[in-house]
């Protein structure tokens, strides 16, 4: 048996190694030049500077907790429904809601930006109507139809698969015990979900809130979020460190948020118990 | 109640496909023009198979993410293999915990965090021209090595320990021992491994937007420059090419995995039919 | 689970070996010249023009005997070259940047100094851009840059959308003309977008004080309300589609634009405008300097700079290509004022000022002025309303959850 645990350290090493290099130590260089200037001295400098960030900070937080609620909103009730289905309509649904998923996000905003765009199709019709011309680029509501609409199957998803594997017995008792409807979908069917709604609530905020590509093309490069912010320094040697500083503060923001919610996906699960 | 699930349904997906619709239908446009559809030709077509740079980002795309899955799930076969295996809590827990992090970040971060790393490495050891193939490849392997993990660990945690400790004791070694028993258990868990790794790498755009180098551009990033730049409809051609071949993909491997699956089950209810 | 792995297998190797047939095109021996350009700044062979990299690999056989390949990249702005060429990350042969940048990097010693004797076709170029009239190279007596297209920036608008009889015609004021919110393009460059305002001011755009420097900021500011968005060659599309109705621009571009959209029209604005070359360096590292020599004395010759001009619609430096009766035809067919436009009348017409390169202390002031106008963004009230309710909402089911398991425990209790 001795041989065995060999193997299995010898096993261990190439991944625990490759994590060392290319994960922690890449982060140790964020947090590196986040404390450092352009000469390598300890400063607080970069960290003290994004107060002038607040703004994009705000608007970032904003816009994707908007999309993420809009996407819960819209991608809960179509989870349901799918679930719903019989299984043979399910899985042609489950291949159209992930083509979506593997079409390169660049793709799908880029035609979405050809729908939306004033010479595009949606503005040639509603002129051809005799609508006054309506301008969808460059505004808020289209930084966050992009969002909602690239990152909608990632909400589903989830939330889908949670529904599926729900154990039809709790459905059954609750009707047994005179629930209809409606009462077993809030009290029954939404609590035993909640975990895929976590993870799809991840899915779909962690990458809103990052975005850059969603920002320049429907935003017309007027809205600058955390993303183009990001993006921006990092174009420049000179701002790597302010770059740095803005990914820092960006990830500390994700981690603790995420803490929160699985902190209150465990409070919910108690209820059910 | 049926028909309005059934509306709804409908009408979300009429919307999620769209403007992929508009993209596939506008490629096969004779004219350069969103507004009107003058008529079908393949124009965009002939154009983006004489794009000598787009042909050069797809063979560095697939190359790529070939190299990268292969190398990843190689790695991650290994990890999950001493991670299911080890007595270790601590060790368990750290291994969980580091791949963790590249699926919780967001890809901005772990592509700066990259790109700060190689180029920092690079200025330590006075070399100037870091950024290109070889980073891309080390930054792809990063970000498919937890899904490899996460593919194939369910398999080793699933599989019976009396499999193993029976061939240990009929005096196999153990690296017999793997080959022979273990590995065929997890291939499941290693090809969906290696097939999203493969996806994710074909499609990552934003983690190799900060670790790549001109002279090494991928699909993503070309169509990145390219949409910088005036809308060309050779895109959308280019566009509709991947849909379709992303489709085909799609659907052959749920046909083989479905069709796989009901074998399986079949299988499972003649043994439980004989031991009954 | 068999037919997947077979599945998997073939497709591993189908891809596998399309990777090999792919990367046998190109030949081992070769040696290979790296180019960094401009996006859509050279004849590339689409739609039945010259394909100039080609045909510069084919000419090179024919010359030599030996076989060459152009490796040919783009970048989008002069900083996204620089921060490549400074940080040494890749090495190039030839660059192609503008003015300003090219005095930068004189500066910052990143360039090498041209042998002209190995560029014969040097004197096609006109003497406008040559010995004292290059302006943006202190160094006397080396030469590192062959120009390669010069131009004006310009502002264009739809006549369709603007009145022929508003006022602000002929003045940068039609930038910040009210009539046409949300249907104003500026540039999504630090340097471009100050330097409107600037012009606009009538300040000096290289030696403006920090004073000028915020009043321009206040201009800008002033403007973002109006400004559809801020926006690089994507105004190609806003204008010859419609979307947008005014945008500043380069010439050339211009004349690109009206040949798809023929409401397009353009002038200079009479307060004064930006001057501009973009011209051929070779970068101190890089490894094939005769090759790049070659490459810039290619570019120089009267086929290859007609084929280019006629792809890219901008002012070419080479007398040879101005006189070209082929190139002037096409160009009237164009636009019927090509001509004038680019090198006539028109353009002597409006003082002229071109971009210097600015100290590192004014370099940081822009940024941080800039970083100031693009972080100033009036978001609509509404969207801190729905904020407001989601976190509100959030915050309720929080609380309604605690209490509620709260009296659950006190009922077990």
């Amino acid at each position: 048996m001795k041989k065995r645990s060999v193997f299995e350290r010898i096993a261990a090493a190439p991944h625990l190694l490759w994590s060392a290099i290319f994960i922690i130590a890449p982060l140790l260089f964020v947090v590196y030049f986040a404390f450092t200037d352009r000469e390598g001295n300890f400063t607080f400098e970069n960290i003290l500077s994004l107060s002038s960030y607040s703004h994009t900070f705000l608007m970032s937080i904003g816009f994707s907790l908007i999309a993420t609620a809009v996407c819960f909103l819209i991608g809960y009730p179509l989870a349901y429904c799918m679930a719903r289905m019989s299984e043979k309509t399910r899985n042609i649904l489950m291949i159209m809601l992930m083509l979506p998923m593997w079409i390169s996000l660049l793709i799908r905003t880029y035609s979405l930006m050809a729908l939306l765009d004033n010479g595009g199709i949606i503005s040639t019709f509603l002129t051809s109507l005799g609508f006054e011309k309506l301008t969808f680029i460059g505004t808020d509501a289209a930084v966050i139809l992009g969002m909602i609409y690239d990152f909608l199957p990632y909400m589903v998803l989830p939330i889908y698969t949670t529904m599926t594997k729900l154990d039809r017995k709790y459905l059954e008792a609750a009707a047994d015990l005179g629930c209809n409807n409606r009462q077993t979908l809030f009290r029954v069917i939404l609590p035993l979900s909640m975990p895929g709604v976590i993870s799809g609530v991840t899915m779909v905020f962690v990458p809103s809130i990052s975005t850059f590509y969603i920002s320049q093309k429907l935003g017309g490069g007027s809205f600058d979020l955390l993303g183009d912010t990001i993006e921006r320094q990092f174009k420049n040697a000179i701002t790597y460190h302010t770059g740095a500083a803005i990914s820092l503060v960006m990830m500390i923001l994700i981690l603790i948020s995420l803490a929160v919610m699985n902190k209150f996906s465990d409070s919910e699960e108690d209820i059910i118990v | 109640m049926k028909f309005l699930s059934k509306f709804y349904i409908g009408l979300i997906f009429l919307i999620l496909y769209a403007p992929i619709l508009v993209v596939i239908i506008f490629s096969f446009n004779s004219s350069g023009s969103l507004s009107s559809f003058s008529g079908f030709s393949l124009y965009w077509y002939r154009e983006l198979f004489r794009d000598g740079e787009a042909l050069k980002a797809l063979k560095n795309s697939l190359f790529l993410a070939v190299t990268s899955s292969v190398l990843a799930t190689l790695i991650g076969t290994l990890a999950a293999f001493s991670i299911s295996r080890s007595k270790n809590k601590y060790y368990k827990r750290l291994a969980e915990g580091v791949s963790n992090i590249p699926m919780m970040n967001p890809d901005i971060v772990t592509g700066v965090s990259m790109m700060l790393l190689f180029v920092g490495v690079g200025t330590i050891i006075g070399v100037s021209d870091t950024l290109g193939m070889w980073t891309m490849l080390m930054a792809h392997t990063t970000f498919n090595l937890p899904y490899a993990i996460l593919q194939i660990l369910p398999r080793f945690r699933q599989m019976d320990k009396s499999l193993t400790e029976a061939a240990l004791d009929l005096g196999c070694t153990p690296a017999q021992t793997f080959f022979r028993v273990e590995l065929p258990y997890i291939m499941p868990g290693v090809i969906s491994g290696l097939m999203m790794g493969f996806t994710l790498s074909l499609d990552d755009f934003v983690i190799s937007h900060f670790v790549s180098s001109p002279d090494f551009k991928t699909l993503p990033l070309y169509i990145y420059n390219q949409t910088a730049h005036e809308v060309k409809f050779s895109m959308y051609a280019l566009c509709t090419l991947m849909i379709v071949v992303i489709l085909i993909l799609l659907i052959a491997v749920n046909v083989a995995g479905s069709a796989g699956e009901s074998r399986q089950r079949k299988k499972e209810k003649k043994t439980t039919g004989v031991s009954k | 689970m068999k037919r997947v792995v077979c599945l998997y297998t073939l497709l591993l190797v189908l891809l596998t070996a399309l990777c090999i047939t792919l990367s046998s095109c190109g030949s081992e021996n070769a040696r290979t010249l790296y180019v960094y350009n401009w996006g859509e700044y050279i004849s590339d062979g689409s739609e039945g023009t010259l394909d100039v990299n080609a045909a510069f690999e084919e000419y090179y056989y024919e010359k030599y005997g030996k076989e060459v390949v152009v490796n040919y990249s783009t970048f989008s702005s002069n900083e996204d070259m620089y921060a490549k060429i400074n940080s040494g990350a890749s090495t190039y042969d030839v660059i192609v940047p503008s003015d300003y940048m090219i005095q930068r990097m004189v500066e910052e010693d990143l360039l090498a100094p041209l042998d002209l004797s190995k560029i014969p076709n040097y004197a096609n170029i006109d003497d406008d851009f040559k010995g004292e009239n290059v302006y943006y190279e202190d160094d006397t007596d080396n030469i590192y840059s062959v120009p390669y297209f010069y131009g004006m920036v310009g502002v264009i608008y739809n006549s369709s959308i603007v009145a022929e009889d508003d006022e602000q015609i002929g003045s940068w004021g039609l930038m910040w003309d009210a009539d046409y919110t949300g249907d104003i393009l500026q540039f999504n460059n630090n340097r471009d977008a100050f330097g409107t305002a600037l012009y606009y001011l009538g300040y000096d755009v290289n030696e403006a004080t920090e004073e000028q420097w915020r009043e321009a900021l206040e201009l800008l500011k002033s403007q973002k309300d109006l400004v559809q968005g801020y926006v690089m060659d994507e105004i190609f599309n806003k204008m010859k589609s419609g979307s947008a109705a005014v945008a500043s621009y380069y010439a050339g571009d211009f004349l690109a634009m009206h040949e798809d959209n023929e409401d397009l029209s353009f002038f200079y604005p009479k307060e004064g405008t930006n001057i501009y070359v973009d011209a051929m360096c070779i970068p101190k590292n890089s490894k094939n300097y005769d090759l790049a020599l070659e490459y810039i004395n290619f570019m120089c010759s009267e086929e290859v700079g007609v084929a280019n001009a006629l792809y890219t619609y901008y002012a070419s430096p080479l007398t040879a290509v101005v006189e070209n009766a082929e190139y002037q035809e096409t160009m009237a067919e164009v636009h019927e004022d090509a001509m004038e436009i680019l090198y006539g009348d028109m353009a002597a017409s409006v003082p002229t000022q071109a971009y210097l390169n600015l100290t590192p202390e004014r370099l940081t002031v822009l940024n941080s002025l800039w970083e100031e106008l693009k972080v100033e963004s009036s978001i609509g009230i509404g969207i801190y309303v729905c904020c407001a309710v989601i976190l509100g909402a959030l915050i309720l089911l929080v609380v309604y959850n605690v209490v509620k398991k709260r009296r659950w425990a006190k009922l077990y209790d």
